[in-house]
């Protein structure tokens, strides 16, 4: 797992010294002695066979990762893989068993109540799937009530509420009570009282999966809109691979309350960690997430497709099919340096937009 | 609305003591019951008369005439302990002297006092306006003036005391107890057996050891009915906390609300509207333990009712017992209207209130200054409302001419006393004298008319029923039916339960009533036979149709509201004064909650069953027997458990008229000093009893109600 770990500190972000979130071999186990078999041979057993000798339930198992400043970190899995759990011990709101969580260099898992509430109060925000809004509360009071409890006075709150009304796009309805707003409204009114703190990370539980389709687009929509504006640091739940590639900068992938693969979409694509993650990414067109770098290969001759405009290793294979495809050759892939990398031609591109194949194209430079 | 008012059902406060997997039941349980059955009868029949333990009414045990010597004791302690003349003292002649002062300014006024019926009537309708709005003030105020025109004006305020004084009690006491136990899992585990205790004994049984305590009068009245209806008010309020949404309370702990904030910000307000059903059921509960509390010289309108019943001056009965329904009623209604109104994001509600009834109110707002009225802006229909602020300046001004008219009340001697209407013209007819002759005159009339019916029912339930059954069980050696009682337990429940019993049974053994005991338990054996089988046939019959659901069921929750008292007049008015009429008031009261448990059950058999049923072209007959009755069979367990428990406490309230045996003891012993210690010894009886029968039927219930 650690290894892991330190394989996302080559992607690109994740480089300034100091991880918005580090997470490291975090555990939780459910049950009555969870405590006492931290360090015994019995945390080595599957999640079945330990719920049939002692009836404790792994929700967690030995997960570590950064997350950098401003990135957007999905983390993903079927429903009972422990998305959930795992999102609540990065702010205690489970205990965890074993493992640390530094939340900007903050070690949260030794602080006292008072100063984890001061934590909670100040740095990080939770959306939730069922959103969790106090029906006694008009949609203004609701956003303001993160600052209430901290003790901001009324005109400051109001004012700041206000701001952040009009920031998701509620304007208009901040005197209505929650009842009186659409499922995809109410989680607005989620996400303005996540922000109205400015809290430094936004914690999101699948919060668009209790959403019709056409709205959780939206809404997705705005998540991005708003990572734009606001910059944050974001920890995203979900069990949808579609939404995890849409808003992912680095996607963890989980199983059983364990790590399978954590990298780029394009790596989750291009290089799935074992038949688990294939099965998943089975349906996913490819030639969307894929970037050049994994379909080139290395040029036959110093000076093949010398002819065409060179490509970055960044480009998406969709939008780079038609430029490809124009060129009388190969096309020259550079890196940000501009040093060659590879070539493609229209095989290459053509094996990944029209074959969509269910082998999964290997990267050609292996580097 | 009165559901909640019985104890728990038994799955979920047993839960802990029950083994794990309940062993399958034996199939041979029948066989061997009947094996029992059959050994009883060959035992009735051989020993039949012998070793009953019968005691003539005015005989006594050994340990009847000890309690005796211990009342005498505490009487004289209550001169000069530290605990019984310091403490119990201290606490009852407080309750005694509080309660005396509000009846005598506010119920039985001179002027000069603080205010007369005038003043009652104004400041009663201002409160009614604040906490539950238009309609339930016009309730209230007619039900006022129907108390003050019927004569039941001071008997009428009497009871409301007493009820409002417990119910503030329960308040004070209840809420912080309901909060604890919400947040500390200890103290929930310490509180609800208490609490269980409280609810399974019968009303009747703690009577007498409280009157001891704390002398009959105002004082015990209250404390009285504090035990009764405190616990409904602590378990809905810890359910209310419990049961807010988890992940509402998650989203709080995720901004950091400290506890305190939690508890004030978040759930609070969202337990807020079971709370106020809470205390719906609370007075509710005080309302029928004050009438009771008549018995032990509360003051209101359980008076007048006793002393009618004594006398089996039906009339005089009914119109103080109509007095009491009416109370009910207002309670009912305003309470349930101020939950109504306390419903999350609620005032909106209630404030907006239904355009098309109260027109005018759009028209008080728009008087209204800028700041007192909002808009609800886009999302409902823009309509104009009150902020906190406007409704404050509101029920302030109106709060004024209600001052005033309380203020009036004590000048003048026509709003201070409520005047005699006898001379006017048709208010004449409702005043208690001729109010009570009419309703002599109209059960005369439907007596007569359904003397063949009544007498036919009464005499085939008692000689079919009532007097083999009762001779069954108590002319026969009282071994030879504890060791039935013992067998028939542990059949059905298990070694629990049988160790319950031989417990229960030493002790009824030990009071020295185990006669009359067994005749109590006959007589509730055999109403809660006639309460199932009526539950059984409403049940089903409401459970699957709706619209029979919907004519039924008011009725229902309107018999759910009158207080237990209450029932004994019109079984009087049929049956005369005989055990029977106990039975009929016991099935009169019991019959609503089983027959709503059963209905609930029936309708909750899942529509796709029924529809695969259906579509192998089964009768309806069929589907009642094999389908539906069959699935619902946790439901009717249930709905006997509950209405076993309801019948013992109104078949030992219908000692009072002509019930015998327990009940009657009780009574007995308030009015014959050398028969205290009987009275108290019976109360034991029943408790014992109470809690025999609970216990069997709870773990039978856990074994088959699955
Ligand atoms: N409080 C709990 N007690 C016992 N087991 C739990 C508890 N919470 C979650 N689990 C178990 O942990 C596992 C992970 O749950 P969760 O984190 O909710 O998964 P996800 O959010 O990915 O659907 C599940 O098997 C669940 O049953
Ligand atoms: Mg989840």
């Amino acid at each position: 797992m650690t290894e892991l770990a330190e394989n996302t500190r080559t992607t690109p972000g994740a480089e300034s010294d100091r991880a918005a979130l580090s997470v490291h071999g975090l555990w939780k186990v459910f049950g009555p002695n969870a405590d006492k078999l931290v360090g015994t041979p019995d945390l080595e057993l599957s999640r079945q066979e330990l719920q049939a000798k002692s009836g404790h339930v792994i929700g967690v198992r030995d997960v570590s990762f950064d997350v950098a400043p401003g990135e957007v970190f999905v983390v993903m899995g079927l429903s009972g893989s422990g998305k959930s759990t795992l999102v609540r011990l990065l702010t205690r709101l489970i205990e965890p068993t074993a493992g640390t969580v530094l939340l900007d260099g903050e070690d949260l898992t030794g602080m006292g109540e008072d100063q984890l509430r001061d934590i909670r109060r100040r740095k990080v925000s939770m959306v939730f799937q069922h959103f969790g809004l106090l029906p006694h509360r008009k949609v203004i009071d609701n956003i303001a009530f993160g600052l209430e409890v901290r003790g901001e006075d009324k005109a400051g709150r109001r004012s700041r509420a206000q701001e952040m009304v009009d920031l998701v796009g509620l304007s208009g309805y901040e005197m209505n009570y929650p009842d009186q707003l659409s499922g995809g409204m109410q989680q607005r009114v989620g996400l303005a009282r996540a922000l109205a703190g400015d809290p430094a990370v936004l914690m999101f539980d699948e919060p668009f999966s209790a959403l019709d389709p056409l709205i959780r687009r939206d809404m997705q929509k705005e998540v991005i809109r708003l990572h734009h504006e606001v910059g944050k640091t974001m920890v995203f739940i979900t069990h949808d691979l579609d939404e995890a590639l849409k808003l992912g900068d680095r996607i963890l992938i989980m199983r059983d309350g364990a790590i399978v693969q954590v990298g780029a979409p394009d790596e989750i694509i291009g290089a799935p960690a074992d038949s688990y993650v294939r099965d998943f990414t089975a349906e996913v067109p490819k030639s969307h997430v894929l970037t050049l770098k994994w379909v080139m290969r290395a040029p036959s001759s110093p000076d093949e497709g010398a002819g065409a405009p060179p490509l970055p290793d960044t480009t998406v294979v969709r939008e780079a099919a038609r430029a490809v495809l124009a060129a009388d050759g190969p096309v020259r892939v550079v890196d940000a340096s501009g040093t060659v990398v590879g070539v493609v031609d229209d095989e290459d591109i053509l094996r990944v937009v029209v074959v969509e194949s269910h082998d999964e194209p290997a990267p050609a430079s292996a580097s | 609305m009165t559901t909640t008012l019985a104890p728990p059902p038994p799955a979920a406060s047993t839960k802990e003591e029950q083994p794990r997997s309940a062993p399958a039941p034996s199939r041979h349980t029948g066989r061997k019951l009947l094996v029992v059955l059959v050994l009883w009868l060959v035992a009735w029949a051989v020993l039949r008369g012998k070793q009953t333990l019968a005691l003539a009414n005015a005989d006594t045990t050994g340990l009847h005439e000890w309690f005796n010597g211990i009342r005498d004791k505490v009487q004289l302690l209550g001169q000069d302990n530290w605990f019984f003349h310091g403490v119990l003292g201290t606490v009852a002649s407080a309750l005694d002297s509080f309660v005396g002062a509000v009846q005598a300014h506010v119920s039985t006024v001179v002027p000069g006092d603080w205010v007369g019926w005038f003043g009652v009537l104004a400041l009663a309708m201002w409160l009614t306006y604040t906490l539950a709005g238009l309609r339930s003030t016009v309730l209230v105020t007619a039900v006022l003036l129907f108390l003050g025109v019927a004569g039941l004006w001071t008997d009428g305020l009497d009871t409301l005391i007493v009820t409002l004084v417990a119910v503030v009690i329960c308040i004070v006491i209840g809420l912080p107890l309901g909060i604890a136990m919400s947040r500390s899992r200890r103290t929930s585990a310490i509180v609800t057996p208490a609490l269980d205790v409280m609810q399974t004994m019968p009303s009747f049984a703690y009577l007498t050891p409280i009157a001891l305590f704390f002398g009959i009068g105002p004082a015990c009245a209250i404390v009285l009915t504090l035990i009764y209806a405190l616990p409904p008010l602590v378990r809905i309020t810890e359910h209310g906390l419990n049961s807010v949404a988890e992940n509402t309370v998650e989203a709080g702990r995720s901004l950091g609300v400290t506890k305190g904030q939690l508890l004030r910000q978040v759930q609070l307000p969202m337990a807020k509207r079971t709370i106020v059903v809470g205390i719906n059921q609370c007075t509710m509960a005080a309302l029928s333990m004050a009438t009771i509390a008549a018995l032990v010289n509360g003051p209101g309108l359980g008076k007048p009712v006793i002393a009618a019943l004594q006398t089996l001056n039906v009339g005089a009965a009914s119109v103080a017992g109509l007095g009491i329904v009416l109370i009910a009623i207002m309670l009912d209604r305003t309470t349930t209207a101020a939950s109504e109104r306390s419903a999350p994001g609620g005032q909106r509600v209630a404030a907006v209130g239904s355009p098309g009834v109260f027109g005018g109110r759009t028209l008080v707002l728009e008087k209204l200054p800028r700041w007192a009225t909002e808009d609800t802006g886009r999302g409902s229909a823009a309509r104009m409302r009150l902020t906190p602020g406007g409704r404050r300046l509101v029920l302030g001004l109106i709060l004024l001419p209600a001052l005033v008219g309380a203020f009036y009340s004590t000048r003048y001697l026509q709003l201070s006393q409520f005047p005699d209407l006898s001379g006017v013209p048709v208010l004449n007819e409702i005043t208690a004298g001729p109010l009570s002759t009419h309703i002599n005159d109209l059960t005369d009339a439907v007596v007569n008319a359904l003397t063949g019916v009544t007498n036919g029912f009464k005499n085939f339930v008692t000689s079919v029923m009532l007097n083999p059954l009762q001779s069954v069980m108590s002319d026969l050696p009282w071994w030879v039916m504890a060791l039935v009682l013992l067998a028939v337990a542990y059949l059905l429940g298990g070694w629990r339960p049988a160790a319950v019993t031989v417990a229960c049974e030493a002790v009824i053994l030990g009071t020295g009533l185990w006669y009359d005991a067994m005749v109590t338990l006959t007589m509730t054996l055999v109403a809660t036979i006639i309460v199932m089988l009526v539950a059984v046939v409403l049940g089903v019959a409401m459970g699957r149709g709706r619209r029979t659901d919907t004519v039924i069921r008011p009725f229902l929750d309107g018999f759910q509201t009158i207080p237990a008292f209450v029932y004994l007049v019109p079984a009087l008015a049929l049956f005369a004064a005989t055990r029977f009429t106990a039975i009929m008031a016991a099935v009169a009261y019991a019959v609503p909650i089983a027959t709503k448990l059963v209905a609930d059950g029936v309708r909750g058999v899942a529509p796709t069953t029924v529809e695969a049923a259906r579509s192998t072209g089964i009768t309806r007959w069929q589907m009642i027997s094999k389908v539906q009755l069959p699935m619902a069979r946790e439901a009717l367990v249930l709905a006997t458990n509950q209405g076993l428990l309801y019948v013992l406490s109104m078949v030992v309230i219908g000692g009072m008229v002509g019930g015998g045996s327990l009940g009657y003891l009780i009574v007995q012993g308030f009015v014959q000093g050398q028969l205290f210690g009987k009275g108290l010894a019976a109360g034991i009886a029943i408790t014992a009893l109470g809690i025999m029968l609970d216990r069997i039927a709870r773990y039978a219930a856990a074994r088959y109600g699955r």
